[in-house]
């Protein structure tokens, strides 16, 4: 078996071809334009309803809009939700001045957040299974600095079906699988659930389902692709803020947008996963964001550990022949006795 | 990255509070120098893990414990078969076979569908670690039950056709198992470096050598236990080693001073992999003083060199969970 260039790790021009399809559509993905998402969640609901995926929880978090918390096995979409003290370009929220207090997203996040570490996963939960916080004390509405300026910034975040997609890679039964249309799927029927894909994804994505015992993570809902159809999530958009179609193109498009954004004077706006020379070879769902990816709950330098998995069997070669002469040293006798 | 684009100040440190990172970033133990004394809150979303932390439970640390276990203790029959010790032979080849079954015993467990253990076998993938684990311990499996069969074997049917087949293929199938153990205890190291876990990924060029000292030193043990002390200076020494080694390795990761590192020094993790050398050098002290007069001592010795080999393991599984559920050790900060 030979390796293909860039099988690895680094920019792949055929994702599909370098998989084994032979003929194949081009490759799909997603455009989502976090500037114009106004934090509906139709496309988090319309992605349970298509895909059957069950509920994770009806918990509220008590802290922002967000109560799904997370990406996880039976949350395939998931809208974060951001309060900053900043102005969105020339955008006036009309509140500077007025005598409306401070926010207090700050204090109520903190308790949430320190709750969380305390759950048996870490927190690991959210998005996944049901998530109890307990008792939330209530946060007073205290006199301070007058509130100045506001933003929200709210980003649909889904699977980033990666050019070297880690999941993929190390799964060990061949149940995750690359698409014809480029994406990367879990066949249900083949997955043992040995959880390594959980481990593996530099995005904190893929996730194991209690009860159920298999990975699970969106599809790009394989089965509406196969039927010419766009994904749940896409349809019920509406704002266009989650664009699906060809990878170019949207490429081409999210760029457009780019400029178009920092001309009028959003000079934060980047572009996050569009990169083939960065440590995924490129996501098949990119994003717009507002400010650093970190900000959202994305990794700022993701890597497909699999890059250095040559170098780590190297390592592991010569630890292995280092333990084969510690035992033939071992039953070396002492000359002398 | 900050400051530089004129934000202020409080939009650089993320949407929660700094509150809640500062209550719990400083280890417990008093080592706050090496953890962030009042830093800026590094951006985050609402201070949550990035990464998922791993599903895996203890029963992962058991298994690449008695897997590491059982590689020893193939290499130990097989000096042992070679050199006549046919205690430390006999030993070495139940145990390795013993440790294995129980090892994948725990490694079928931990499956979210165990009884899907057989899917494992439906490809083999280079990109797998898990995937060449599997053929590698299939092969490794094989050698080792053959092997382990050929001593159990009762004497009065040995002229049977089974019993004169095991006497030929026991030695051979020995070798092959010993050819086999140093791989079988270093690819788990491969398995955890290949992830994103901070503190597995970090440690990918120490990880194989803690795991493959850690091996030597558990069946080290192993053969103090099921030998004579007239038999087991070959054990003795290859626990000597191996400890050495392991301490070094697990020396090396502290002096990194990497921030994804911090979980193997700190909190739960720390407190393991400080009990797990204290149990190793604690065998290893006692197998040099007092383990070739008194078989006693050689026992102890044996028991707390494997305690400390399964410390070590579920040190390091701690680690890595604990550094997947802090967005630090993947943004910085």
């Amino acid at each position: 078996m030979r390796l293909a260039a860039n099988s690895l790790s680094g920019p792949v021009e055929d994702v599909a071809g370098q998989a084994g399809h032979r003929e194949h559509p081009p490759r799909m993905g997603f455009f989502t334009d976090t500037s114009v998402c106004i934090g509906c969640k139709a496309c988090e609901v319309a992605c349970k309803e298509w895909n059957e995926v069950p509920e994770d929880g009806l918990n509220l978090l008590g802290m922002s809009m967000d109560n799904t918390g997370s990406l996880g096995a039976s949350s395939w979409r998931h809208v974060a939700f951001i309060e900053q003290p900043r102005r969105l370009a020339r955008h006036d929220a009309g509140i500077a001045g007025l005598p409306v207090g401070p926010s207090g997203t700050e204090a109520t996040a903190g308790i949430v957040e320190s709750a969380l570490r305390r759950a048996p996963r870490g927190g690991g939960e959210l998005g996944t299974s049901p998530y109890e916080p307990g008792h939330v004390p209530a946060v007073p509405l205290a006199d301070g600095p007058e509130r100045t300026d506001f933003r929200w910034l709210m980003m649909s975040d889904v699977c980033k079906h990666c050019t070297h997609a880690a999941c993929l890679d190390v799964c060990p039964t061949g149940a995750l699988v690359r698409t014809e249309f480029g994406t990367v799927v879990v066949q249900q029927d083949i997955c043992n659930g040995c959880g390594y894909c959980v481990s593996a994804c530099p995005f904190g994505v893929i996730d194991r389902r209690p009860g159920d015992g298999r990975a699970h993570k969106c599809t790009l809902c394989y089965d509406r692709l196969r039927g010419g159809l766009e994904p749940a999530c896409a349809k019920a958009c509406p704002t266009s803020s989650i664009q699906y179609g060809e990878l170019d193109a949207l490429h081409e498009r999210a760029r457009g947008r780019l400029e178009a954004l920092r001309a009028s004077g959003v000079a934060e706006a980047r572009l996050y996963g569009e990169d083939a020379t960065d440590g995924v070879g490129g996501c098949g769902a990119f994003f717009l964001l507002l400010d650093e990816p970190a900000v959202y709950g994305l990794p700022s330098t993701p890597v497909v550990a699999s890059r250095d998995l040559p170098a780590m069997w190297k390592a592991a070669g010569v630890a292995a022949l280092g333990l084969l002469a510690a035992a033939l040293s071992a039953f070396m006798e002492p000359r002398e006795r | 990255m900050s400051t530089t684009n004129g934000r202020d100040a409080r939009a650089e440190r993320g949407p929660a509070g700094a509150s809640a990172r500062e209550r719990r970033g400083a280890p417990q133990d008093g080592s706050a120098e090496m953890a962030m004394v009042a830093r800026a809150r590094p951006a985050s979303y609402y201070g949550r893990a990035v990464l998922k932390p791993p599903v895996w439970g203890e029963d992962i640390a058991y298994y690449f414990f008695l897997g590491g276990l059982s590689a020893g203790a193939s290499l130990l029959a097989v000096g042992a078969d070679q050199t006549g010790r046919s205690a430390l032979r006999r030993g070495g080849r139940l145990g390795a076979l013993g440790s294995l079954g129980l090892g994948m015993f725990f490694l079928v467990k931990d499956l979210g569908r165990p009884e899907r253990f057989h899917h494992m076998l439906r490809v083999a993938k280079l990109t797998s670690p898990m995937s060449v684990g599997t053929w590698i311990l299939s092969a490794y499996g094989a050698a080792c039950g053959m092997a382990a069969a050929a001593e159990v074997w009762p004497k009065r049917l040995a002229p049977r056709p089974a019993g004169r087949l095991l006497a030929a293929t026991g030695r051979p199938a020995g070798l092959a198992a010993g050819l086999l153990a140093p791989v079988v205890a270093a690819y788990t190291a491969v398995l955890l470096a290949d992830t994103a876990v901070p503190a597995w990924n970090a440690a990918r060029r120490e990880l194989p050598f803690v795991f493959t000292a850690s091996a030597a030193a558990s069946a080290g043990g192993l053969g103090m236990i099921v030998a004579p002390p007239s038999e087991a200076a070959p054990a003795r020494r290859l626990a000597q080693y191996g400890a050495i080694v392991e301490l070094a390795a697990s020396r090396r990761l502290e002096a990194r001073r990497e921030v994804a590192l911090e979980p193997y020094l700190f909190g739960n993790a720390g407190r393991l992999l400080n009990r797990a050398s204290a149990l190793t050098a604690a065998g290893v002290l006692g197998s040099m003083l007092a383990g070739r007069r008194s078989r006693v001592a050689a026992v102890a010795s044996g028991a707390a060199l494997l305690a400390g080999g399964m410390y070590e393991r579920l040190g390091i599984l701690r680690a890595g969970v604990a550094s997947t559920t802090d967005p630090r050790y993947v943004n910085g900060g």
